[in-house]
């Protein structure tokens, strides 16, 4: 099938195209240079094309995601719609159905979703999950920082041996990156306890959360993975955090050769300066200038949207923390030899300063550092706010308006807790089509998405929004209206969305990495592992893995590995 | 002959995934390492099996039996889908699509078993972890309101009181505890047993939750319990480094029902202010835990999901299957891998007996007994592989052993076959 999208205003930054008026041609789901004058036309005068959406990081599939949506009947009741001849029913808000996140993504112009935190022994879940989230292409992050067999080869000085051991791990249960989660402290959290610094130890591994996020971050690059280490922060959601987030990025700072060797995850959520709630204050400028002045690393924001929220993650110790001051109802989960997972429901008000201030540290960093294509867009779905919310953040930083219009609303003592309100900076299409699709896609490594140029997938998304005419600044509704509802959305050379509604619905594909590895090696350390696995788990190795013929669109990445 | 190691038992809910079978000309001679229960299901699935589909009892072929069920529920203005817990994660999943096209109510069979945990979770939280949890690192361990040795036969040795893990080595380095209204063989091999009065537990959870937090109780004896016991029970458990308190119907059965895990949930979280402590239901059906995650991902809901709105509502108590069938509702019903017959109480099985009844099973049950189609389907997890839930929501792959007989299709399949033809019909 052919198809010409004609007269569009196109944001390509991957391939330095800034709103120039042009066609794209796509062919059997590939841009291509041209096609033959029967391809269907897509007239997209005076509106605005970008790449498909790509998401680094969000909570969509799997063991965490269900117990959320399992806990909280409460959140589906008033976000329904019934089935149509297309699509299944959709329902719930904050942690939607499976059909439900996949539809929402896709009328968002987002076209491909990373699941942020799959633990091992649970992926099988997560990959049935993703099995039923139609249209968009995903993969997930296998959480590995508290696998007690990775601690006890980093915890040996075996990094060689613990690199095998993700190579396989990630190949048999079909991940796709290194995902840290509160390193140590979630594996003490076994025991009720946590870690309060990088430099802490974690008994009985005789192993700090320094070293475990160094050895990591060394396997990274024996693996050569797409990705770096994902990495959620020690400290998470306390007063003061910014050092440590600060730290965690220099503990990896000399390991780097000019590329980012390190993506810390949710900032806003480890950007807290101050001592206690009491006297938070923001730490954006602190955590802006590390950023802007090293290049090793790479962040997303979780960005906090007002109203309801399902605060999930695998930092169990950190959602006890969060049940205790809010008295939500809270639920844990964890998960043997290998982590945990926290839930708690929340609602973010604007009036409470706490919040408030949360929501302008979000804004403060995106405005602030500098290098758009190491910052992304996230509400780390469902924890700050629903992914659907995007169009809304994106209104902040296009338009200081917009932005001024909500401080007039929030807390008052907030607003002199950071700096947001002296910040003038507002984005372009160009900078929003970088943090939204190209920067993100060139993180995860993804050659043939978040760019139109030939070769690449044709997963393009197309806004009724001239961007030549239009004033975001002034305009701001105009701009989230519009993009809250594509006029097309294409994925893989099919319409999928048509004004804002389905139109087509299919399953995307789910990619996952395959790095290369000697028979022998991979031979020496699987019978390490099957004897540990009989001591620390409660199933058989055998019965660990994953097969290919579970994935309903297996997408295998071969990883040319550095062993 | 051939040996199948690392077969997953697709009974109960412990899902022991260390089974050895021997098969010789395509049956199983021999299981290694099952429990009685276990080597029963494995040697015996073929007894008293259907070999044949029928309608009103006489044999018919499987596309006739399929056309009829297809009628049946294309026709019908309310039909009810119910059972899932013995049948693959794969077949639940095309279950929950026939359920909204034709504007059903799906229920599994949580609803009369753990729904009150599901109910009591969804009001209070829940803290609780994978069984590996409780094998490498659990001091102390409660039954309440269970008896694994009769119910999960394994669990106690391969997850919880005499397994052995990184930390904790074996039952000698743990302390057991069983709550229970008669000294079953599980509270039989405790060192506490607390026999509590009958439809009294709600008391005794929150005295204990008392002691824990304040030290002493006013009243002298609670639900039969002396005070100084629930009190140095108190003790106990904030003394200990882990603790993990399983129950079973005895709980989510008995009076106070979803109120009494809220009063665990209330009490388990108060002990994890002092150490850690998590708790869960033992489930019984292979795959219910699985029943209750697929149609959660599906539709929002873990059980009793009603379409007839077009999108999923759920309300317990209303759109249950049991309360649904008590009231006269609905008027066609579809039975997979389950036997409603055989423990619904009467007024719900008069209902069942006069609405047209699909029921897919391997053998005959009770419920066989009224239905009006009856196709017959693969064992899953003998004759086909699959997806299942454990009770702690570790998922595993069941496998196939041995091959069905021949022209039998799997719950899948038929349901399948069934959806397509629906969507034929039903726009």
């Amino acid at each position: 099938m052919e198809l010409l999208i004609k007269n569009g205003y196109v944001y390509d930054p991957i391939n330095k195209i800034d709103g120039e008026k042009m066609d794209i041609a796509v062919k059997d789901g590939k841009i291509v240079e041209s096609v033959s004058s029967s391809a269907k036309v897509i007239d997209a005068t005076n509106m605005l094309v970008m790449p498909g959406g790509v998401d680094i990081h969000s909570h969509i599939a799997g063991s965490k995601v269900n117990s959320g949506r399992i806990l909280r009947p409460e959140d589906h009741y008033k976000d329904v719609k019934p089935r149509t001849a297309i699509t299944r029913a959709e329902v719930g808000h904050t942690v939607p159905s499976t059909y439900t996140i996949g539809y929402r993504y896709a009328r968002l112009g987002y076209t491909t979703v990373i699941e942020a935190a799959s633990p091992p022994l649970k992926t099988r879940h997560t990959h049935e999950e993703l099995n039923d989230i139609p249209l968009i292409d995903k993969s997930c992050y296998l959480v590995l920082d508290n696998n007690w067999i990775v601690l006890d080869y980093l915890s040996q000085g075996e990094i060689n041996k613990c690199a095998a051991f993700i190579a396989w791990i990630l190949k048999a249960l079909k991940g796709y990156a290194i995902k840290i989660v509160n390193p140590g402290g979630v594996e003490l959290w076994g025991w009720g306890k946590n870690v309060e610094s990088l430099d802490d130890q974690v008994p009985p591994f005789d192993i700090t959360p320094r070293e475990i996020i160094r050895g990591l971050c060394k396997v990274n690059k024996i693996l050569n993975l797409p990705h770096t280490i994902h990495v959620h922060t020690n400290n998470l959601g306390k007063p003061g955090n910014y050092r440590t987030t600060i730290e965690t990025m220099d503990a990896v700072g000399d390991l780097a050769n000019g590329r980012p060797n390190i993506h810390i995850t949710h900032v806003q959520f480890c950007g807290y300066a101050g001592y206690s709630w009491i006297t938070l204050r923001s730490g954006a400028p602190e955590i802006a200038k590390y950023v802007n002045n090293h290049p090793h690393v790479t962040i997303d924001l979780g960005q906090i949207v007002f109203g309801e929220a399902t605060t999930m993650t695998g930092d169990g110790p950190f959602q006890y923390i969060l049940h205790n001051l809010t008295g939500n109802k809270w639920k844990n989960a964890d998960v043997e030899a290998e982590g945990s997972a926290g839930i708690v429901p929340y609602k973010y008000r604007r009036k409470n300063m706490v919040n408030a201030i949360q929501w302008s540290i979000g804004l403060e960093l995106a405005l602030l550092i500098k290098d758009p294509w190491r910052l992304f867009l996230t509400t780390d779905h469902p924890n700050a706010g629903p992914f659907t919310e995007y169009p809304r953040v994106i209104a902040w930083l296009m338009s200081t308006k917009a932005r001024e219009k909500t401080m007039e609303k929030i807390n008052k003592r907030a607003k002199k807790r950071g700096v947001l309100a002296s910040i003038d900076r507002e984005y372009t299409f160009y900078e929003i089509a970088i943090i939204t699709r190209a920067a993100t896609a060139k993180a995860l490594n993804l050659e043939n998405k978040g760019h139109l140029g030939v070769g690449a997938d044709a997963d393009i998304s197309i806004y009724n929004i001239n961007p030549m005419e239009i004033d975001p600044s002034k305009e701001y509704k105009k701009v989230r209206r519009a993009l809250k509802r594509a006029a097309y959305t294409i994925k893989g050379g099919e319409i999928i969305v048509k004004d804002g509604e389905i139109v087509k619905s299919f399953i995307g594909e789910t990619f996952w990495v395959k790095p290369t590895m000697s028979k022998d090696l991979e031979r020496e350390v699987l019978k390490e592992v099957s004897e540990k696995f009989k001591e620390y788990y409660t199933v058989s190795l055998e019965n660990y893995v994953i097969g290919e013929s579970e994935l309903a669109s297996s997408k295998p990445i071969t990883v040319k590995t550095n062993f | 002959m051939r040996t199948i190691s690392n077969v997953v038992c697709p009974f109960c809910g412990s899902l022991c995934d260390d089974i050895e079978v021997d098969v010789e000309d395509n049956r199983i001679v021999k299981v290694r390492r099952g429990c009685a229960i276990s080597v029963t299901k494995f040697t015996k699935y073929n007894e008293e099996r259907i070999y044949k589909p029928r309608i009103n009892g006489k044999e018919v072929s499987l596309e006739e039996a399929i056309d009829e069920a297809v009628k049946i529920l294309a026709n019908a203005k309310y039909p009810a889908l119910y059972g899932w817990s013995s049948t693959s994660t794969e077949a639940i999943n095309i279950g929950v699509e026939i359920a909204e096209l034709i504007g059903g109510v799906m229920d599994n069979t949580a609803s009369v078993c753990h729904g009150p945990t599901i109910i009591g979770e969804q009001d209070a939280g829940i803290s609780t972890c994978t069984l590996g949890q409780v094998k490498n690192r659990a001091d102390l361990i409660i039954y309440w309101g269970c008896n694994p040795v009769h119910a999960h036969p394994r669990h106690m040795a391969r997850y919880s009181a005499a397994s052995k893990g990184r930390f904790i080595k074996g039952r000698k380095e743990r302390k057991v505890i069983v709550v229970d209204v008669r000294k079953t063989h599980t509270a039989k091999t405790a060192d506490i047993f607390i026999q509590v009065k009958p439809n009294s537990d709600y008391e005794l959870l929150t005295a204990l939750r008392w002691a824990v937090k304040n030290g002493e109780l006013e009243q002298e004896e609670i639900s039969g319990i002396p005070a100084e016991k629930i009190e140095e029970l108190a003790d106990m458990l904030i003394s200990c480094r882990f603790g993990a308190l399983f129950f079973g119907l005895g709980l989510t059965m008995s009076a106070g029902k979803a109120r009494n895990i809220e009063a665990a949930v209330a009490l388990v979280r108060e002990l994890n202010n002092y150490t850690k402590f998590v708790m869960m239901p033992m489930r019984g059906h292979f795959n219910v835990t699985g029943a209750n995650e697929v149609m959660a991902w599906a539709t929002g809901f873990p059980f009793a999901v009603d379409f007839s709105r077009g999108y999923p509502f759920y309300n317990p108590g209303d759109t249950t299957f049991v309360d649904v069938l008590t009231r006269g509702d609905c008027d066609a019903a579809l039975i997979v891998a389950s036997d409603p017959v055989s423990g619904f109480p009467a007024e719900a099985i008069r209902n069942l007996a006069k609405i047209p009844v699909i029921t897919l099973d391997h053998h005959e049950t009770l419920t066989t007994t009224i239905s009006k189609v009856v196709i017959p389907t693969t064992v899953v997890g003998i004759e086909t592989e699959g997806s299942a839930y454990r009770m702690d929501a570790v998922p595993l792959r069941l496998k196939k052993l041995v091959e069905p007989p021949p022209g039998i299709p799997s719950d899948e399949e038929v349901l399948k076959m069934i959806l397509k033809k629906l969507k034929e019909r039903v726009k």
